[in-house]
């Protein structure tokens, strides 16, 4: 227990795998920069892997009056004006490079008549705009990114969890953390660290994600120092499976309804009529018909003045549109709604959708060819995160950057489908290339205070020890978290709600050093979730604390008691940090906007 | 609705591992997966199971379920006879790590070694024109997600514990992948007739069988890369025509069979992962 850790100084250490991590890995190593890339799992399993619909960038193959201005409104627009103007500019304009650069890279997207890149048009997106593989698009991402990291040379370390970032007193230092196959601790000391640690399902039951997702980069960052933002922003992605138990929340991709699926309640009725907002109606089709047409002119590829089906509204409004039906008693069977893609030709639904396809036959007994899905919101992404820079991913703490969905600012109040995978390797290239060149003014890989290094091991020991009062077994405490986010700090949130869920996270923060665990060290679950509940109870209160300060509805933040947006937040971001051993929340202006931009969101370009 | 009855491995590469018995509560539509989480979160919580997107997508859970190479995420408790007992295994031709987990790091070294996409250095971009259904075959082989159970189920690999001339069938498939890409334009025959070994597959489409992607690995990726290495290194008519042309590749290499044996995939070392796989 006593022994050294091994030691693996770098340039660079990036901390996640997934397309954000690769990408910024493999721009630092081009830069010149000795890199490690640090991965929870297994190279290749990061969650990017679950990423079906595609990677939105204004290439216009399909719509050739695309652009990345029209791209920039679709994003402010989708994430109510709350995101960081730049940062949705700079995406909007080097997404179809980094796109192009995949595809020059080895990947084979499905392609037009014409022989280029193909685009299917996703909810919120004026024009098809996302590049994709079928329904696996994040496959195809992941694996061209993991054949170049690996041509490159990059230092992989495999199943490797950090617990601890060392970053006192000034400037991060280092990470250190734990082999999962042999238990045995590790010291990564680096100039500059990057967090590409993804999002924070786990803290929900019911969720797309997988268990990686327990909120790691941004508690690491917050305990470092660094400030989170936006953290009352979690998307509820409104299609997940509901049925059977043992898949509840699994992601049934937006390309269903990008591909002409319909959503009806237990009555037939075709409900996302009812709900389009009023000032974005005439974006939509008119009737049943028009909308039919469009999807009679998506599948064979042509253009058409027809305007795009009512499914296809923003995720945010169709997650509480079939949160509603539900609650008012018009919902399926196992408590979702009804999603019909079966009255397309089979075969064409086995090509576009094949993973769904499979999923449902396999999973639930169910052909979509023949018959509708039953569908229900499920926790699904992280809008906050951490505070960066828009240009080169800094965060607030020196040498620590972050980017992909553990980073705050594209997205806004709610984002579009498609925008992740494009700003994974968007702010991933700049965010690499940022850390490399602050790692290049750095002379030597910073010390690392060995006593810092010992108060870590002891802390990530301390679950094996033998305790004289009560025990806390980590499922149980992990089931109870769960059960306080989803019930209380869930889709409609409200006063009283979000006051219950912070005083019951505070009785869980008292009773977390009480966790202990049996068996040894070497892949030991249990272990691992004992770290994974501490990080999921930092961010668990900061969406807390975040949801009650926003005394609004705006996105993906409803307050049943402040059912309206509110032009006062309109221009705020709620920002929280570590204030002497407690949370200190506190509100931030949002960067102003330059005109040029400003009327690019006030022109009608569709 | 009945228990399940399931005996799982356990055990660690030191000591000798036994299937411990675990009657497990089920719910419609439960997996092998939910079975183990649920063991884990009720009757042994250090249980070492790997997995990750409990959804197909990511090839993390495999295990031998009643001696067939699984995704155990895939794989349905409502597929077994009531009352029947469903034993779960480690893959087997990979090391223990500990229970149902095993050291897959060989697969990774055999990858890095495969030479790398290469595009044209002389056409742009903005020329390229692919057109669908010349990329389907490719677009087939990059489904994989890497679960590795084709590599469990191969003989070859099985037979093999030590030093492994044969890359696999997953390598093969990546191989094609490339080999078969619109626009690559690296030759990687030789690395598929030497270290790869691309010869010691016998075509008993054992992996095809266990593959959850459905990907015809024997024959979309195997045949036609062994036809191939047989056509550059084995066509009499084309050996000669390189001789004349002084094209060295080839001399002397038309004989039955891979080449002897140039393992230079050293295949997995048994005992205790090392975990810095890097």
């Amino acid at each position: 227990m006593n022994d050294a850790p091994e030691r693996y100084p770098h340039d660079v250490l990036v901390i996640g795998a997934g397309g954000a991590g690769l990408r910024a890995a493999i721009e630092a190593a081009e830069k010149g920069a000795s890199v490690g890339l640090v991965c929870k799992s297994l190279l290749g399993k990061a969650h990017t892997v679950m990423a079906e619909g595609g990677v939105a960038a204004a290439l216009g193959h399909v719509a050739e009056k695309d652009s990345w201005q029209v791209h920039f409104r679709d994003t402010m627009v989708g994430g109510k004006l709350l995101n960081n103007p730049r940062m949705a500019e700079i995406h909007a304009k080097e997404a179809p490079d980094r796109v192009r650069e995949l595809e020059a890279w080895g990947a084979v997207f499905d392609r037009t008549r014409d022989g280029r890149i193909l685009q299917r048009p996703f909810g919120g997106h004026t024009h098809p705009r996302l590049a994709h593989v079928g329904d696996r698009t994040g496959l195809e991402m992941i694996r061209t990114l993991q054949d170049r990291a690996v041509a490159a040379g990059i230092a992989v370390y495999m199943e490797c969890t950090i617990t601890h970032l060392l970053a006192r007193p000034d400037r991060v230092k280092g990470a250190f953390g734990y082999w999962r196959t042999s238990g045995r601790t590790v010291l990564f000391p680096a100039k500059s660290i990057v967090l590409a640690t993804g999002g924070i399902g786990r803290a929900y039951e019911v969720t797309s994600n997988s268990w990686e997702y327990s909120g790691d980069g941004q508690a690491l960052a917050y305990l470092a120092g660094a400030e989170l933002m936006d953290m009352e922003f979690v998307q509820f992605h409104p299609t997940g499976m509901v049925w059977p138990p043992g898949v509840r929340g699994l992601l049934v991709t937006e390309a269903v309804r990008g591909e002409g699926g319909i959503l009806r309640n237990k009555d037939g009725e075709r409900f996302m009529w009812k709900y389009l907002p009023e000032d974005r109606r005439d974006e939509y089709a008119a009737t049943d018909e028009e909308a039919k047409r469009w999807v009679e002119a998506q599948s064979e590829g042509r253009t058409t003045d027809a305007r795009r089906p009512p499914e296809l509204s923003t995720r945010d409004n169709v997650a509480r549109a079939i949160y509603t039906e539900v609650r008012e008693g018009r919902g399926s069977p196992h408590g979702g709604v009804f999603l019909d893609i079966s009255y397309l030709p089979a075969d064409h639904v086995r090509r576009k959708l094949p993973s769904m396809y499979e999923q449902f036959k396999e999973l639930a007994d169910v052909d979509i060819t023949a018959g509708p899905m039953e569908v229900g919101p499920t926790t699904h992404y992280m809008m906050g995160g951490i505070r960066v820079d828009a240009d080169t991913g800094a965060t607030t703490r020196a040498g620590l950057y972050a980017v992909g969905e553990v980073s705050a600012g594209m997205h806004g109040a709610n984002r579009l489908g498609g925008n992740s995978l494009s700003d994974l390797l968007v702010f991933g290239q700049r965010t690499g290339a940022a850390a490399a060149a602050s790692a290049a003014e750095q002379a030597e890989v910073p010390y690392v205070d060995p006593q810092a290094v010992q108060v870590a091991a002891r802390e990530l020991a301390a679950p094996f020890e033998a305790s004289a009062g009560d025990r806390e077994d980590p499922h149980r405490f992990h089931e109870a978290l769960q059960a306080t986010m989803g019930t209380l700090v869930g889709i409609f949130r409200k006063e009283d709600d979000l006051d219950e869920a912070i005083r019951r996270l505070a009785d869980l923060r008292a009773r977390w050093p009480a966790i202990r665990i049996g068996g040894g060290r070497a892949y030991n679950p249990g272990w691992g979730l004992v770290y994974e509940v501490r990080n999921m109870l930092i961010v668990s209160e900061a969406i807390a604390r975040s949801a009650k300060a926003r005394r609004e509805s705006r996105g993906a933040h409803s307050r049943l008691d402040f059912p309206d947006p509110d032009p006062a937040w309109s221009n705020q971001n709620v920002v929280a940090r570590l204030a002497t051993d407690a949370m200190d929340i506190s509100t931030t202006p949002l960067p102003a906007m330059p005109d040029d931009l400003r009327q690019l969101i006030s022109t009608e370009s569709h | 609705m009945a228990d399940a009855h399931l005996s799982v491995f356990r055990g660690t590469p030191e000591t000798e591992g036994t299937f411990v018995p675990f009657d497990v509560p089920v719910e419609d539509g439960m997996v092998v997966l939910d079975a183990l989480h649920w063991i884990q979160a009720h009757e042994a919580p250090d249980l070492a199971v790997r997995w990750n997107c409990k959804a197909a997508k990511c090839g993390s859970c495999s295990a031998e379920v009643n001696g067939k190479p699984s995704l155990t995420c895939k794989t349905r408790l409502s597929d077994f006879e009531e009352g029947e007992t469903i034993t779960v295994e480690p893959m087997r031709a990979f090391p223990l790590v500990r229970d149902l987990v095993t050291d897959v790091s060989w697969n990774y070294e055999v990858n890095k070694r495969i030479p790398p996409f290469q595009p044209p250095a002389d056409q742009p971009q903005e020329s390229w024109r692919w057109q669908q259904q010349d990329i389907e075959r490719v677009q087939e082989f990059r489904k994989c997600i890497e679960c590795f159970l084709c590599q469990d189920v191969c003989h070859v690999l099985r037979n093999h514990e030590t030093e492994r001339p044969f890359m696999g069938p997953r390598f093969l498939v990546r191989s094609a992948g490339l080999e078969m890409h619109p626009i690559d334009t690296a030759d990687r025959t030789q690395h598929l007739k030497d270290e790869g070994g691309i010869g010691y597959c016998n075509i008993t489409k054992c992996c095809t069988e266990v593959c959850p992607e459905h990907i015809k690995i024997t024959d979309n990726a195997i045949i036609p890369l062994k036809e191939r290495v047989a056509d550059k290194y084995y066509d009499p008519i084309q050996v000669a025509w390189r001789k004349l042309r002084g094209d060295k590749t080839g001399e002397g290499d038309a004989t039955d069979g891979p080449s002897t044996p140039p393992p230079i995939l050293r295949g997995p070392t048994s005992g205790p992962a090392s975990g810095d796989s890097d």
